[in-house]
């Protein structure tokens, strides 16, 4: 996953955009991410319905892959089943 | 990655909220997204290399900035104020360009240059009329956002590139998505050919904090747009705070009130100016933040609490952060290097290198990181030993005396403490004996006779070493600055050869 690239939820509006990335393939909602929307949304899987809030970012334990949260929807993020965590970032003060 | 992600981001959270004021005028993300969008298929079809602006802050430089990016087209904003000769220069080397703003002078200087040129209302009026009918690649190849031409203080202006990886980590890295409460309001009034004035565009609008844009600062102005439009923060040069403090002083009346914070930037800051400041607005938050151009603005910040800790402390080392740029960003990393790009101890003065993702380090016509992705500033500093990061001018202001290095800023510092002394630069003077000798140029206070020669060089010697005291002394009636602040030293030591 080249940094920029879009991925898509297959299960509902999820949008993110790739910041940091390896191989690995991103799941919402428990199924993989695609470039593209289908024209059908698959079923959300409960265990993974947490949701995504826009504007945060997503990160996996090992600080590996990081993920903007572009568009939000009711799936959660995960990798091979495990869920991506909101990266936590201590607020600055303005300085624009 | 594309900052149009910015606009678009904030038009798909909230299209209605009013996303920027202008002259008067109210835009919505909405609206203001609309419209990059119309500009964008204006300047595909053009088909010219980069889209220029000349011309005052407007909402046209929010909507060229993202529209540019849409387009997958690199943005220059230009600077108005460049003389003639200077601004052809820049127009040929970004020959063919859409430029909107003043369509006479482009015409005047740039006649054969093969430019686009619209005044500001045709370009938005264009902008918005083409938004509808845009049809626009869904990603676009390009990947330098920004060129901004590098003021030249010491040299011709280099073209400096910043990428739009660059411009998204910095904000991605500092700035929280629509962490903006509905009342807050930025009041901008830097050029939109500064990097601050482009890295204000970004942060308020990925924050979605309304922005207030000041066509061309005047502190009147500033002080009744303030007021009216009820600004929340704000971002000026130390000389802007001077000149409103000025003004405020002089009796100047405006409930700034609801102004909770105030980021300054972009030159030296002298200490006496920010502990008024402090005075005067005790309840305001005042962040200094440190940047150049190839980093995408900000590297290091001092915050608010570190200002109010410093500027009631006793203590002197505490006191004297008042004078510092604070830490790096979390986000970056800073180390201060030797002549010969060596690490230096803490406390040493050195040339300043910064490496992180925000940071370009790159122009058009060569990259200046190191190997390792580091870039060399050409600021010299010191870290002290909570990891403060203090300025102490240009690398290149260092005065080599008989090989003895010196800086500028700590023999200014002595003049400035002189009671009759309103302001003070010093330089470098070619000498047949030693290589450089110290030259200074001292502005007298309004009201007092300028200090004898021989009393400027007991203070400097009573103070500093001997190697400091001035063998040239000028007396003007003011120094050379350019129009954010900086101090033209090139100017000043070119006085020294008459």
């Amino acid at each position: 996953m080249k940094p920029g690239t879009k991925l898509k939820s297959t299960v509902d509006d999820t949008e993110v955009m790739v910041i940091r990335g390896t191989d690995a393939v991103v799941e919402c909602g428990g199924a993989p991410m695609a470039d593209e929307k289908p024209a059908q949304l698959g079923t959300l899987n409960p265990d993974f319905a947490g949701g995504t809030m826009m504007g945060k970012r997503y990160v996996d334990e090992a600080g590996t892959v990081e993920l903007l949260c572009v568009k939000p929807g009711k799936g959660s993020l995960a990798i091979g089943g495990v869920a991506l965590q909101i990266k936590d970032a201590k607020p600055l003060p303005s300085s624009d | 990655m594309n900052i149009s992600l910015i606009l678009q981001m904030a038009a798909d959270a909230d299209p209605d909220r009013i996303g920027l004021v202008c002259d008067g005028r109210r835009w919505s993300y909405g609206a203001l997204y609309r419209a990059a969008q119309g500009a964008a298929a204006t300047i595909r079809a053009s088909e010219c290399a980069h889209v220029a602006l000349l011309d005052e802050s407007s909402e046209a430089a929010a909507i060229a900035l993202f529209g540019s990016a849409l387009a997958g087209i690199p943005y220059v904003p230009l600077n108005y104020r460049l003389a003639d000769a200077d601004l052809a220069a820049l127009l040929s080397r970004i020959a063919p360009a859409l430029i909107v703003g003043d369509v006479a002078r482009v015409q005047k200087l740039a006649p054969g240059d093969g430019h686009v040129v619209y005044s500001r209302a045709d370009f938005v009026a264009r902008a918005e009329a083409a938004a509808d009918s845009a049809s626009l690649p869904d990603e676009v190849d390009e990947d330098v956002a920004v060129q901004l031409f590098t003021s030249g203080t010491t040299a011709a202006p280099k073209a400096a590139l910043l990428r739009h990886s660059n411009l998204l980590s910095y904000i991605l890295g500092t700035v929280e998505f629509a962490a903006a409460s509905d009342d807050e309001a930025a009041l901008v009034s830097v050029p939109p050919y500064h990097i601050a004035g482009i890295a204000a565009l970004l942060s308020s609008t990925y924050a979605m904090r309304r922005i207030l844009l000041l066509p061309a600062f005047d502190p009147d102005a500033w002080l009744a747009l303030a007021a009216s439009e009820k600004a929340t923060s704000a971002f000026v040069v130390p000389t802007m705070l001077g000149r409103i403090i000025a003004r405020l002083d002089a009796g100047a009346r405006a409930d700034i009130s609801s102004l909770r914070a105030v980021a300054y930037g972009g030159g030296r800051m002298p200490v006496e100016m920010i502990d008024r400041a402090l005075d005067l607005f005790p309840e305001t938050n005042f962040t200094n933040a440190y940047g150049l151009t190839e980093t995408s603005s900000t590297i290091a910040l001092l915050g608010p609490e570190e200002h109010r800790a410093a500027h009631r402390s006793a203590d002197a080392a505490a006191r004297a952060r008042l004078g510092s740029v604070g830490k790096p960003l979390p986000t970056v990393e800073i180390e201060i290097r030797d002549e010969e790009g060596r690490l230096l101890p803490q406390g040493e003065r050195g040339e300043i290198y910064v490496r992180g993702d925000q940071v370009s380090g790159e122009y058009k016509e060569r990259s200046a990181l190191d190997k390792d992705g580091w870039f060399p500033t050409r600021d010299a500093g010191w870290i002290d030993e909570e990891g403060y990061l203090f300025l102490a001018g240009r690398a290149d202001d260092v005065i080599i005396r008989g090989g003895e290095n010196m800086s500028p800023g700590e023999i200014e510092d002595v003049l400035l403490t002189h009671p009759a002394i309103a302001d003070a630069a010093a330089v470098g003077v070619p000498s047949v004996e030693w290589g450089e000798v110290v030259g200074v140029a001292i502005v007298p206070r309004p009201g007092h006779e300028s200090p004898c020669d021989d009393e400027v060089r007991t203070l400097v010697k009573e103070r500093l070493r001997s190697s400091r005291v001035p063998e040239h002394i000028l007396v003007l009636e003011a120094l050379p600055y350019n129009e954010m602040g900086k101090l033209l030293r090139r100017e000043v030591r070119t006085l020294f050869k008459g």
